[in-house]
């Protein structure tokens, strides 16, 4: 158990669990600070400047990089800080591709709610020299596109890509104002060493990188990944009676958060138009379309010819646990033979 | 896995043998690479170069089919240096000194020579995985699929027990389960020699125990496994086949004898799946299946952890949940005992007779499962088993003596190459699922022979050039990729492409114990389509 520190911000008072940084301490109050480049799962770095905080009446300090401590007293704004985020928050929005409308990331923007925060006037953007900006969109990988022209430089992809996914697949190229964010060489993203996991499209605090398609849901389901046997935990996001969605499950062990591109992008199977939809009766070598009865009539007569070592099931590593008692069961008690298997060692 | 998944962030040493993580169990493999960049060793052994050695602190490359050997020689150099767990041995293992006398065949010019590891990089392995604790140790199909798998295991076994790399958090004896529920059909007896939690058929209290609660009477004859049925079908001794979500046409080694079998007009031949795959295509009533967005249910993963999937949508059409299906075609035969309305229900029956799920039900896993063993309601589950004491009769860790043995089939000079079989990032198992989602078919659309350098040269095959694969049962058509990623000598192929059918050539020379067949070591040559 970590030692409870007690402190103030704006007058508040505020419970924090000592090393816990004042910006995060605030967030789990209900209390707004502006930023852009913070997220719970990564260490702090503190680039983007606009969490600017006062302590005891002192200098500016950045809330993510500064510890807690028992009885200070925590200002979040003030003229000096007012004017340090205003220019931060300008120079970000004044090359920034901004077609909020058509934008994937609008429902869930930090951008704009820092914007909203701060006040921003388009006019007092105009006097600022801006930077021509139009650097071409990577739409390589089938999933997801990344727009340089939205990205604020916040570094999350990046550290995302090295902290969480261990891979490093992205870094800053250029310095200053050119400064981007790319692979390797700059090369698409599908000739990198990129897993394509999307683990950076989810934490992109704006636009930058982005579902190809668009991924919002009228409302989710909490289930267990189809693939593999780390049994990721997800939400599947439906819209009407479709799968248009994958999001990773935080709370499950297995996987706190994360997913593979298979687990959160491979889903559309289920809608495909491939999918079985009748029981299907092969008649003179050809398949005819069928009802339940029918098909089920025609089993249970031929299997009732086959009984004892005549017969054998195969079970399936795909279908769910009851799924699998049955046919066992099945196969044991209504067939009489033990000779019931599975893909386990294929 | 005998530990849990999130115990790898607390491993100082991670060792992974036979399993290609990041491609496999993408997610697992994160978690490694995170661990590796927080300050534990990883170390990697395998025939090649996999993702995961960019990480890897030291990368050990023994030839396809030298797992034992390399296991004893680790084995016998921390007996050399006294660097064991004998306290642990003392107290918890038996047939200790029968094994240490079977690794006297293991000597360091043995090993050297049967796996082509210099034996300092054995020993390097063997010291770092002995003595930088705890250690977890994890492997995949590339141990396990060998006509000496079982051997293979055990050797990895006798490395955890004589370090004591067992029965305590961070550590472990770790086989990466590969479907969503491998380790839940399993568990629910889909296996022909056991009933639901492992009670082998053979044991009278058990088959009296199943035809008590079934109120039918059973055989205590072991059935056949999976290669075993279509050699049967082959022969004309199984009649009737019921084959629900499988693709063995694409996933069993020797495939080719498998449509052979299925071709036999005197079977009747039920498939039950979602798509139409290649399989299902030669039998004689298809009954359409529910996908897993469509059903309710539980399934297990590699750590025994049982979760939940839930209904999300409606089946599409027709098609209706796998336990649905089964229990009518039950049903239409006369039989009671499948009258269930929903799967909740099932678990409880599978909780009364199976003690391994006791506690478990619907209830209790909603929010994040639990892992078994969890034997009663009051039970919060396991999350790494031995603990204290072994989960055998005496309590006591089994040490097993092994002698190498080569694989069933050796390069020659007609078969020069060795073809081991791997998986894609992309596709899952014969890719029905995978290769219907354009993006991951868009980022992986076909079969690669890859092959090393050396070996392009020696046969004259140009990157990017169709060639044909032949071992003694076929051959198959697949474009080259030269990469270091294999070594001179070996080869590699997936089996997700039905284009490129690998599982024609492998070879299904069965493990005696486990009878899974040895699609990790087949023996090849490589010629350009003329």
């Amino acid at each position: 158990m970590t030692n409870q520190i007690n402190f103030t911000i704006d007058g508040q008072e505020i419970v924090a669990q000592e090393g816990q940084n004042i910006l995060d301490a605030a967030l789990a109050n209900d209390i707004y600070i502006p930023h852009l480049c913070h997220h719970p799962d990564l260490k702090p770095v503190g680039a983007c400047r606009l969490c600017g905080v006062e302590i005891d009446g002192g200098h500016m300090t950045m809330s993510c990089l500064e510890p807690v401590r028992e009885g200070i007293d925590v200002r979040t704004d003030s003229p000096v800080i007012y004017q340090a985020r205003k220019i931060a928050i300008e120079l970000l929005i004044a090359d920034h591709h901004m077609d909020c409308l058509a934008c994937a990331a609008a429902h869930d923007c930090d951008l704009l709610t820092v914007s909203a925060y701060m006040g921003v006037q388009p006019e007092r953007l105009e006097r600022l020299r801006k930077t021509e900006r139009d650097l071409p969109i990577d739409t390589s990988n089938p999933f997801f596109q990344f727009d340089p022209n939205k990205c604020v430089i916040c570094g999350i992809c990046v550290r995302t890509c090295d902290e969480i996914v261990g891979l490093g697949a992205l870094g800053f190229i250029d310095r200053g104002v050119s400064t981007v964010v790319g692979t390797f060489g700059n090369k698409p993203f599908v000739e990198s060493v990129c897993e394509s996991c999307g683990e950076c499209v989810v934490r992109c605090p704006v636009g930058a990188l982005a579902p190809k398609k668009p991924e919002f849901a009228a409302r989710e389901v909490q289930t267990t990944c189809v693939y593999c046997g780390v049994g990721c935990g997800i939400y599947l996001g439906i819209s009407g009676d479709e799968v248009v969605s994958v999001r990773a499950d935080r709370e499950r062990p297995t996987n706190e958060g994360s997913l593979c591109v298979k687990g959160r992008y491979g889903f559309n199977f289920i809608n495909h138009p491939d999918r079985l939809t009748k029981p299907l009766i092969k008649k003179n070598g050809e398949f005819e379309e069928a009802e339940w009865d029918e098909a089920l009539e025609l089993i249970a007569s031929k299997f009732a010819e086959s009984k004892g070592e005549k017969f054998a099931a195969l079970a399936s590593a795909k279908c769910t646990l009851e799924e699998n008692y049955l046919i066992q069961k099945f196969t044991r008690a209504v067939m009489g033979t033990n000779s019931v298997d599975h893909c386990a060692r294929l | 896995m005998t530990n849990s998944i999130k115990e790898i962030d607390g491993a100082k040493t991670i060792f992974v043998i036979g399993a290609n993580t990041t491609n496999a169990h993408p997610v697992i493999g994160q978690r490694m690479r995170r661990a590796a960049q927080n300050g534990a060793i990883l170390l990697v052994a395998n025939p090649k170069e996999i993702d995961l050695v960019r990480v890897a602190h030291t990368f050990i490359q023994p030839k396809p089919g030298s797992d034992t050997a390399l296991l004893m020689g680790m084995c016998r150099y921390i007996l050399d240096k006294d660097l064991q767990d004998q306290a642990f041995i003392d107290e918890h293992c038996e047939n200790f000194d029968e094994f240490k006398a079977s690794l006297d065949a293991f000597t360091p010019e043995f090993v050297e020579e049967i796996t082509g590891v210099p034996w300092e990089q054995v020993a390097k392995v063997a010291h770092t995985y002995a003595t930088n604790k705890p250690a977890a140790l994890f492997y995949a199909m590339g141990i396990t699929q060998h006509s000496h798998g079982t051997d293979n295991v055990m050797a990895v076994a006798n490395l955890a027990l004589l370090t004591g790399n067992i029965g305590k958090e961070s550590t472990g004896v770790n086989p990466l389960r590969g479907q969503n529920n491998v380790q839940g059909a399993c568990d629910m007896g889909g296996l022909p020699n056991v009933y639901p939690g492992y009670q082998n058929v053979t044991i009278p209290e058990n088959k009296a125990k199943f035809e008590k609660a079934w109120g039918k009477l059973m055989s205590d004859k072991v059935g056949l496994t999976h290669t075993e049925i279509f050699d049967a079908i082959y022969e004309g001794k199984v009649t009737a086949l019921y084959m629900v979500g499988e693709n063995p046409l694409l996933t069993e080694a020797n495939a080719k004898h498998v449509r052979e079998a299925l071709e036999n007009p005197d079977l009747f031949f039920v498939a039950q799946d979602i798509f139409l795959s290649e399989t299902a295509q030669l039998a004689d009533v298809v009954l359409p299946a529910a996908s897993f967005a469509e059903k309710d249910g539980a399934i297990t993963n590699t750590e025994r952890r049982v979760q939940r999937i839930r209904k999300a949508i409606p089946p599409r059409g027709d098609s209706k949940p796998d336990w649905w299906i089964t229990s009518q075609i039950a049903q239409k035969m006369g039989e009671h005992g499948f009258d269930f309305s929903a799967p909740s229900e099932i678990m409880d029956e599978i909780a009364s007779v199976t003690p391994i799920y006791g506690g478990i039900s619907h209830e209790r896993i909603e929010e994040v499962g639990l892992q078994w063993p969890c034997r009663d309601e009051n039970d919060p589950g396991t999350q790494y088993l031995h603990k204290g004491k072994f989960a055998r009769p005496n309590g006591k860790g089994q040490f097993v003596p092994l002698e190498y043995k080569q694989s069933a089939e050796i390069v020659d000079a007609e078969y020069p190459l060795i073809l081991t079989t791997d998986r894609s990032l992309y596709h899952y198992h014969s890719a029905t699922m995978t290769r219907r989602v354009a993006g991951l078919e868009e980022l992986d659309s076909n079969e690669w022979l890859k092959l090393s350098p050396a070996d392009a040269d020696q046969f004259g095959i140009e990157d990017g050039e169709w060639v044909e694969v032949y071992s003694r049962r076929g051959k198959v058509k697949v474009r080259a990729q030269v990469t270091d990623v294999c070594p001179t000598g070996v080869c590699s192929m997936t089996f997700h492409f039905h284009e490129s059918p690998t599982n024609e050539i492998t070879n299904p020379a069965l493990d005696p114990v486990a009878k899974i067949p040895e699609t990790k070591v087949t023996a090849v040559r490589v010629e350009k389509v003329s």
